[in-house]
């Protein structure tokens, strides 16, 4: 199991077995879509993101 | 079992305090007193606990000695009669204003007042566990915490304590409050055709809650602002502030996570999707988290830092039992599991 950096607010999120190159995470701490990138070694970087209409 | 009293059992800090040290797995409440509900059952008073206790409210100069005594009485009372309290119970909890200032001019500005016993100041921690967990761990006297100052204080804990605010700068804190925090008495400003619906400014600058701040930040440049909105019970604040120059988000990440990982109640609402983004009051009814969130403008370093509380939970009677859970030694979430509800 491998350890990224959530480039947006560097959360530590472990990446499960399994996860492929393509995936899309979301950061348990901000709530970012993150791209993974790579597996050895693992890397992500932001998503984009749809903006959701939110607020008034 | 511990046993527990409550003086001044009738007000909306007195009910949420029985509401929630009835359901408290280590603790026995032996007597409650009210002056005005003298002989009446509880729950004729606080309904929602109707079939969960057969206490009536006593007078209060027949309680009896206690492990624990808690004062809930309105601000003022709690001073004139500190010492034969604290002849009933080698441990007190006051929710009042009384003992929360650590300095007796300090007080007298703020309160207009002289203070009654001003040789208990010192003896009395602030009750707030994000601030002053050890403190409390090892006192008998903890004091109350005010519902405005607890949020505007959490707004801004993980700034000042990872000292990422520039404190030259002038700190503005607007609170949106509840009707409950105006307590169980009623006014012609609380009569429901007057309050009702409200966004009404009612202390533009020099609220007593203030003091709180100024003593438990380490604050000088720092104004609050209270607005009454149409909710029964919860706090926002919203504080505004400059950051030191070259702090980035990712730095208030940091000081934010830390903050949350050292307290069991703050969590951090800083949200990508969905509806609840950001802080919010009413999800917290009934329980004792403080839910914080930021954003900063990195082009000029001003930060917008919130705090949303349940006023009678995390800025009373919550904290109160987190502080008594402290005081002996128990698990400081201990009957204070409640999540709160959704939808509501």
């Amino acid at each position: 199991m491998s350890t990224i950096v959530c480039p947006e607010c560097e959360a530590q999120i472990e990446l499960a077995t399994g996860t492929e190159v393509g995936e899309i995470l979301v950061c348990s701490d901000c709530g970012v879509d993150l791209e993974v990138t790579g597996i050895e070694p693992a890397a992500v970087q932001l998503a984009p993101m749809e903006q959701e209409d939110w607020g008034e | 079992m511990t046993s527990v009293s409550i003086i001044g059992g009738s007000g909306y800090g007195g009910g949420e305090l029985l509401r929630l040290l009835l359901s408290h797995p280590n603790v026995e409440i032996k007597q409650v007193t009210s002056r005005s509900r003298m002989g009446e059952y509880v729950y004729q008073t606080h309904p929602n606990l109707r079939k969960r206790t057969q206490l009536k409210f006593s007078d209060s100069s027949q309680l009896e000695p206690v492990d624990i005594l808690f004062l809930a009485q309105p601000h003022g009372q709690a001073q004139h009669n500190i010492e034969s309290y604290a002849k009933l119970a080698t441990k007190i909890i006051d929710l009042a204003a009384d003992f929360r200032l650590r300095d007796a001019n300090f007080y007298e500005h703020w309160y207009e007042e002289k203070h009654a016993a001003p040789e208990w100041l010192n003896k009395f921690v602030y009750g707030l566990p994000e601030l002053h967990r050890a403190e409390i761990a090892k006192t008998n006297y903890v004091s109350g915490v005010g519902c405005n100052a607890t949020a505007s204080n959490l707004a801004l804990l993980p700034l000042i304590k990872a000292d990422l605010i520039d404190l030259e700068s002038s700190i503005i804190i607007e609170l949106k409050v509840g009707s409950s925090e105006g307590g169980a008495e009623g006014n012609s400003a609380s009569h429901h055709p007057e309050r009702a619906s409200v966004i009404r400014t009612f202390s533009s600058f020099g609220h007593r809650h203030t003091a709180e701040v100024i003593q438990e930040m380490g604050v000088k440049k720092v104004s609050l602002t209270m607005t009454a909105v149409d909710l029964v019970r919860g706090v926002l604040a919203t504080a505004h502030a400059k950051v030191k120059a070259g702090v980035a988000t990712k730095d208030l990440w940091k000081a934010y996570r830390t903050v949350a990982n050292e307290n069991p109640f703050i969590r951090i609402v800083k949200e990508q999707r969905g509806i609840y983004r950001v802080p919010e009051p009413k999800i917290l009814a009934g329980s004792n988290y403080a839910d914080l969130g930021f954003e900063l403008d990195e082009s000029n370093g001003h930060i917008v830092a919130m705090c949303a509380i349940d006023n009678l939970m995390k800025g009373a009677s919550g904290s109160a039992v987190q502080c008594m859970n402290l005081m002996m030694g128990w698990d400081e979430t201990l009957g204070l599991e409640f999540t709160g509800l959704h939808p509501i």
